[in-house]
């Protein structure tokens, strides 16, 4: 049971963010583009250098390498990129058939030229990737932007799953409020400066 | 040894080809005669100079004198590697990168190819330690400087897709990996192609230059082949080396791509009006 907590977090002249995440819960982030959302999730993943603590449960960031730390505190970026060929050459292990299914693909998948992928299938195929790592806290960058209807809820149900299962914390940011209002037990706003507000 | 010699008359007959073909760039505005012309006068200044020089370095055996004269090769052939590059490390590291990595490949094999190889006596005689060195920079020059810009290049426009592999968990060394090996064997093809082809298509410079001077093709093969192995080993382990450094000054500590942060981008030169 891992809770993620940022302790007077600041970076690039934002910050001080202290803010908690309990375990299984998912913390809603909006705000205008360029309000810094994504800016959040990168320093959190320690991607961007920062000041102050970042707690996964009893572990502090600095305690363990930069690429253990993301390996647990996996960072989902808005657009997915893919760098071989074909798209199981990207996953170290064949993903389970329920998982796969889940989010509508069978094994074949695997085989499948990433070239020919379309926008939503590269989307719903990163986060299977990035779930592979059995990653113990989510950062999600609008996972759900380049989805149709349909997938919306199955990409949603999926992940939410994921985190009761694992009792994961998640950061989960999104343009749209009614979204939020499904998946986050708290929402925050952060605005232009990068302060932050809670919603209630 | 009975060398035809070569007078000004000869060469300037040599050069009337050069013109030519600098005239024939300006009547179809390929833009090239400048350019042309200018190396080639470089060519005939610089090696004029350092025919002067190396009949007085020739002439005596000093020890310091050849130092100094490696040092020149050395800082000539790191600048040159530097400037080739399109994406550069900020600060000093820009020249000693390259600088550092031909240093420790060309000077370390240059030694052992002197002293257990052809076992000169002195090794550092200047008539074998400063063509040697000269042929085993030049080479490694354009071997670290090929591999060095890929490198940074490629790291350059494909930043994200490095720093997705790290958002998933990769170390730098994985993260940067398909980047690390086509650098190396864009350093490496051109000198690996002259391997293959020597003796069938070429015949290498210095072999033509030691038959042309009267010695048997026998002695001249042989030296050959030993200038071949220790060019491609000396390019290899430069190759490696700089690409190594340049990965370093890419990650920081925690792993996290400071690409914009230690490297800069020049603006390409010449297309000037």
């Amino acid at each position: 049971m891992n809770g993620l907590r940022l302790e007077n977090l600041s970076f690039l002249g934002r910050g001080p963010y202290t803010l908690a995440v309990e375990p299984g819960q998912v913390l809603g982030l909006h705000g205008v583009s360029g309000a810094g959302k994504s800016l959040l999730l990168r320093a959190v993943a320690d991607l961007e250098p920062h000041d102050g603590r970042l707690w996964l449960g009893q572990t502090a960031c600095n305690e363990i390498s930069g690429p253990d730390w993301r390996r647990q505190v996996a960072y989902l970026p808005a657009e997915s990129l893919w760098w071989h060929e074909r798209v199981g050459q990207h996953f170290r292990a064949l993903p389970e058939a329920a998982w796969l299914q889940q989010l509508g693909f069978t094994g074949e998948v695997m085989d499948w030229e990433v070239n020919r992928l379309s926008t939503g299938e590269k989307q719903r195929l990163a986060i299977l990737r990035l779930l592979q790592n059995r990653p113990k806290a989510l950062l999600l960058d609008e996972p759900t932007a380049s989805l149709d209807q349909g997938s919306i809820s199955k990409v949603e149900n999926f992940i939410l799953d994921y985190l009761k299962v694992h009792s994961a914390p998640a950061i989960w940011v999104s343009h749209d409020p009614a979204q939020l209002a499904r998946v986050a037990a708290r929402r925050i706003e952060i605005a232009v400066g990068g302060e932050l507000r809670e919603l209630t | 040894m009975n060398v035809i010699p070569l007078g000004a008359f000869e060469l300037s007959l040599a050069s009337l080809l050069v013109l030519l073909l600098a005239f024939l760039s300006f009547r179809h505005r390929l833009e090239i005669e400048r350019p042309l012309l200018i190396a080639a006068l470089r060519t005939a200044i610089q090696l004029s100079l350092i025919g002067l020089v190396l009949n007085v370095v020739f002439s005596t055996v000093n020890f310091y004198l050849v130092v100094l004269i490696w040092s020149l090769m050395l800082a000539a052939a790191g600048w040159e590697v530097m400037s080739r590059q399109k994406v550069r490390v900020k600060g000093p590291a820009r020249f000693l990168i390259g600088t550092s990595s031909m240093l420790v490949s060309s000077f370390s094999i240059m030694v052992l190819t002197l002293t257990l190889v052809i076992k000169v006596d002195p090794w550092y005689s200047p008539r074998y330690a400063i063509p040697i060195l000269g042929m085993l920079l030049g080479n490694t020059m354009n071997g670290v400087a090929l591999a060095m810009n890929t490198f940074s290049n490629l790291a350059w426009t494909r930043w994200q897709v490095i720093e997705q592999r790290l958002a998933l968990g990769q170390t730098s060394v994985e993260a940067i990996e398909d980047i690390w090996r086509e650098s190396v064997r864009t350093g490496l093809i051109p000198i690996i192609n002259s391997m293959a082809a020597a003796g069938l298509v070429s015949l290498p410079g210095m072999m033509t230059g030691q038959i042309l001077a009267g010695n048997t093709a026998g002695e001249a093969v042989r030296y050959q082949i030993l200038i071949m192995f220790m060019i491609s080993s000396g390019t290899g382990f430069g190759v490696i080396l700089s690409l190594w450094l340049m990965r370093r000054k890419m990650f920081d500590a925690r792993e996290r791509l400071r690409l914009r942060e230690s490297f800069y981008r020049v603006e390409p030169v010449g297309s000037k009006k």
